[in-house]
């Protein structure tokens, strides 16, 4: 480092950030990848069995597994229903 | 038995059929008989890397369709021997490439060959995972940057699961890190991942560290492979690269700025 750079070295280190939110992300993505192969098939039929009563698009429902410590496992499922079907 | 090794990124534009050329080229200068493989279907790039874009008559499509055999197709490279190059089809086509075809046309190298080189497109499209699907070992070349690190990782998933290996039970598909496009001068800065930090995210081994340099884009300039390249950081960096493919052990180079002088490192630049 030379001695111009010594008085300016209070840059942020974004490398660091960098690492950081790629451990995260890819954390998060692993997780998912590792999920059960019956997710997407769980995802069909839900949305099979709320069609039958209301007429969603397949792209308004989300299916996640998530696992939370050893012992826990959520399923999480978010549908959006249009607005005209309340 | 030939050895299937796939090159592939998931993101483009890291250096993927730089590194496939230079390689293949590597591999066929330590005296094995080796192929290069373009699977990127439609946009053929590997025969101008390897300066034989003027002697491609037949395509690997060709060869699935039975229009041509691999004898017509097969480009011989002018400056090493042992060395051939596969074209890729310009076809808009992006289905021509069958897992059955493609496996009928390794099955017909395998025979000839000691190395196969799967230069795999960019992308989890259909053409990348056939590039990746019968391979014995992959290399993931990866630039020190988020968006590159990230789709090695998922790149890395795919290995582990869509291959013929994952498939059938096998021993899993061997990973090496290739990380291109190295500044160790920014890493010094804090400005770019460190070696360190993409093997500690990505976790699969090290195989080679390829500077950014000048050399690779005069070496694409003139159609020449930067491993022909000896005199250059980048020639020198792929050629330690091969020897670590093929199990020596070598140490690193080219990971830390070049020490400067006195005067220099008070004053900069």
């Amino acid at each position: 480092m030379s001695l111009l750079d010594y008085f300016r070295s209070t840059k942020k280190n974004t490398a660091n950030t960098a690492k950081e939110r790629l451990q995260i992300i890819v954390a998060h993505e692993r997780k998912r990848r590792n999920g059960p192969d019956y997710l997407p098939q769980l995802e069909r039929d839900i949305l099979e069995v709320i069609r039958k009563y209301v007429d969603i698009p397949a792209d308004q429902i989300a299916v996640s597994l998530e696992q939370r410590g050893d012992q826990i496992s959520v399923l999480e499922l978010n549908v959006t229903f249009p607005d005209d079907k309340r | 038995m030939a050895k299937i090794i796939v090159v592939t990124s998931g993101k483009g534009g890291v250096g993927k059929t730089t590194s496939s050329a230079a390689i293949g080229t590597g591999l066929a200068l330590a005296g094995h008989k080796t192929v290069i493989v373009d699977f990127d279907i439609g946009l053929r790039n590997l025969d101008l890397i390897m300066g034989c874009e003027r002697r491609v008559v037949y395509d690997f499509v060709n060869v699935i369709n039975g229009e041509a055999n691999l004898k017509q197709t097969l480009i011989k490279d002018k400056r090493t021997d042992n060395l051939f190059i596969l074209p890729a089809s310009q076809t808009r086509d992006k289905d021509a490439l069958t897992r059955e075809g493609v496996e009928k046309v390794l099955n017909e190298l395998a025979k000839d060959f000691d190395f196969i080189i799967c230069d795999s497109p960019a992308g989890i499209e259909s053409g990348a995972m056939m590039a990746l699907y019968f391979a014995d070992e992959a290399v993931v070349v990866t630039n020190p940057e988020v968006s590159s690190v990230r789709d090695s990782d998922r790149i890395l998933g795919m290995l582990s699961s869509k291959s013929r290996r994952a498939e059938q039970g096998l021993e899993g598909i061997k990973e090496h890190l290739l990380l291109t496009r190295y500044n160790p001068e920014r890493v010094e800065k804090g400005e770019m991942l460190s070696v360190e930090d993409v093997k500690e995210i990505l976790a699969i081994e090290l195989v080679g560290v390829i500077p950014e340099s000048q050399a690779v884009l005069n070496a694409s300039n003139s159609g020449q492979p930067v491993i022909l390249d000896k005199d250059s950081d980048a020639g020198q960096a792929y050629l330690d690269t091969i020897k670590r493919l093929l199990g020596e052990q070598v140490p690193f180079r080219f990971l830390t700025v070049e020490k400067k002088g006195f005067i220099k490192r008070i004053f900069g630049g």
